[in-house]
């Protein structure tokens, strides 16, 4: 896909993201929105993946780590056809099939259930763990927030990683900036983010999270280095695309009201507007 | 008095996991750091290349077989049950039973017979903990016959499964021919009319010594080995119960959410009768020679029968 394709399917996610939300009354938005622009080059561009088949065992893996962000991914997912954009807004309903939090069971094109912050990147080790085994050359990837990482348990994943030399792993922290109770550097300090894991043996990248070539090259790089695990860090911007979600963490886990909803659409649109002149330059 | 063959179900468990290999060749084994205690060492030693040391790092070795699970493979872990099920229930309960993911968690060292290593180590809620898990088995071998049939047995199923294993060498006591396994299926090893006397793990050789003991007093019991505490053999636990009318249940671990607490769940609903739990009772355990703290804590013969005359 070229980067201006890229973006305007990056700019329908986030139209899901909101909508699933704002239908749910409740779940996370700010979070979702700054992975957006990566769900989307995961699931459009970079994954080995074939919808109509989910489970096919060779495809490669996505463990949500931050699965509070789970609207991001189900946005993801549908618009790359998993099963109906429509269907976002039974987000978090009872009887629904996209939980709160991410449920492989339920989900399809969910390869594991998270939710509870520092558990998935050791899943996502796991899966590329049995690649090796098997000598299989299915890559897994898997994205954390930035306050995730304080969990201890992402620490002990990375060791295990960098000192198996997962090179079909990577890890990408969304840096965005902010946690629930504040900037990560307030609440408990996270930096530097890329010096700690190439202590544990990554190699780290550092990239624009919402531009497509920096995040192009970055998995290029990753896919080109041998022996050793990658960590995306991409610096974000919690709520990108919503004019007043953008650097507020009090969007963490808040869901917009009708008026709120409304805007934000009108946020999108006016992106999609722009996006489709773009295109006719 | 004839030699008994001693042997701890940790050590079965290390043997069983090499004898079952060829047969489940998806079998991985991960271990932290305790490959030599929890005797995974020998299957180390027989299959390197299925054997996955992941350090001191507990919670992120349930993640990586849960990991591993989903790509087909078929992980145990194995560290003592102290951190197998207690510094990691979260992480069993959210990565693997949550997607009920098939892993198979090996926990030796269960219970005050960890002995001098003291109350840090000595994990007496593991049971209660992993039963709350829907859709975890929990099994409790009795001895090396048995450890050995449950760890095929947790193969053979799909789906997570808890095995309690223990540090002390115990007595082999279902080496008899018509011995048969089966997940959810409780043993009767003595059939008696005056008490039902349910135990499990390394409890049941000394329910089988009170129940000799109570014969000399005239008392008829019945002896029951419960090693699978979830399922648990409802129907069999509630038709002793009906016939003999007083229930001892006994086990090597707190009387707060064990055996007892299984047995009493379903007898209230179903059978409401008198039970007496047997095990540890709301306190931690202390360091001491596994005989010595067995004898302590009234789990040996003596120390059920003393309790079950103090009841009838």
């Amino acid at each position: 896909m070229t980067n201006l394709e890229l973006q305007k399917t990056a700019n329908e996610v986030r139209k899901g993201i909101v909508t699933a939300v704002h239908s749910a009354k409740a779940g996370h938005p700010g979070g979702s929105l700054s992975a957006a622009d990566m769900f989307t080059y995961l699931y459009f561009e970079e994954m080995n993946i074939d919808p109509k088949n989910p489970k096919w065992e060779d495809r490669d893996r996505f463990v949500l780590s931050k699965g509070h962000t789970a609207p991001g991914l189900y946005s993801a997912l549908a618009n790359r056809g998993y099963f109906p954009v429509e269907d976002l807004k039974t987000l978090r309903k009872l009887g629904s099939y996209l939980q709160g939090h991410p449920c492989m069971q339920e989900t399809p094109g969910v390869d594991m259930s998270s939710g509870s912050l520092g558990q998935g990147i050791s899943a996502a080790v796991g899966m590329a763990l049995a690649a090796k085994l098997d000598q299989k050359d299915f890559r897994v990837y898997t994205l954390l927030g930035d306050g995730e990482i304080q969990e201890g348990q992402v620490w002990e994943a990375s060791m295990f990683a960098g000192a198996n030399k997962l090179d079909n792993l990577v890890v990408i922290v969304d840096n965005n900036g902010l946690q629930i109770d504040g900037r990560v550097e307030d609440v408990c300090s996270v930096y530097p983010i890329d010096a700690k894991f190439e202590a544990f043996n990554f190699q780290a990248i550092n990239i624009d999270g919402h531009n497509f070539d920096e995040i192009r090259a970055a998995f290029k790089k990753a896919k080109e280095t041998k022996g050793k695990p990658t960590a995306i860090i991409m610096h974000t911007v919690k709520g990108k695309g919503v004019s007043f979600m953008e650097d507020n963490a009090g969007w963490h886990g808040k869901a917009p009201n009708d008026e709120e909803y409304a805007t934000a659409m009108a946020d999108l649109d006016k992106i999609a507007a722009e996006l489709e002149k773009a295109g006719e330059v | 008095m004839a030699d008994v063959k001693k042997i701890a179900t940790r050590e079965s468990y290390g043997n069983a996991l090499v004898a079952c290999a060829e047969d489940f060749p998806e079998l991985v084994v991960l271990d932290a750091d305790l490959a030599g205690a929890t005797k995974t060492g020998t299957f180390k030693k027989a299959y390197p290349d299925r054997h996955i040391d992941c350090g001191i790092a507990e919670c992120n070795m349930t993640g990586i077989a849960a990991g591993l699970a989903t790509c087909g493979k078929i992980p145990f872990i194995s560290s003592f049950a102290m951190f197998a099920a207690g510094r990691n229930f979260e992480q069993v309960r959210n990565s693997i039973g949550y997607p009920h993911l098939n892993v198979k968690i090996g926990a030796t060292h269960a219970g005050i017979t960890v002995g001098e290593d003291g109350a840090t180590h000595q994990c007496n809620e593991d049971i209660a903990l992993m039963r709350t898990i829907p859709g975890m088995t929990v099994i409790v071998p009795s001895d090396d016959i048995e450890a050995k049939a449950a760890v095929r047995a947790a193969l053979e199923m799909n789906g997570p499964v808890y095995l309690r294993f223990g540090r002390a060498a115990v007595p082999v006591i279902n080496d008899n021919a018509d011995y048969k396994f089966e997940i959810g299926k409780g043993v009767v090893l003595k059939e008696g009319t005056d008490v039902s006397i349910i135990a499990t793990g390394i409890c049941v050789e000394g329910a089988m010594g009170a129940a000799e003991m109570l014969k000399a007093d005239g008392i008829d019991a019945e002896v029951i080995n419960i090693h699978t505490i979830k399922p648990l053999d409802e129907d069999l636990v509630v038709a002793s119960a009906k016939k003999t009318g007083k229930v001892f249940t006994v086990e090597e671990h707190s009387v707060i959410g064990g055996l007892g607490s299984a047995v009493c769940d379903v007898l209230s609903e179903k059978a409401p009768t008198k039970v007496t739990k047997i095990g540890v009772y709301d306190r931690f355990g202390e360091s001491g020679p596994a005989a010595a703290l067995v004898e302590k804590y009234g789990l040996d013969a003596k120390g059920i029968y003393a309790k079950i005359k103090e009841n009838m």
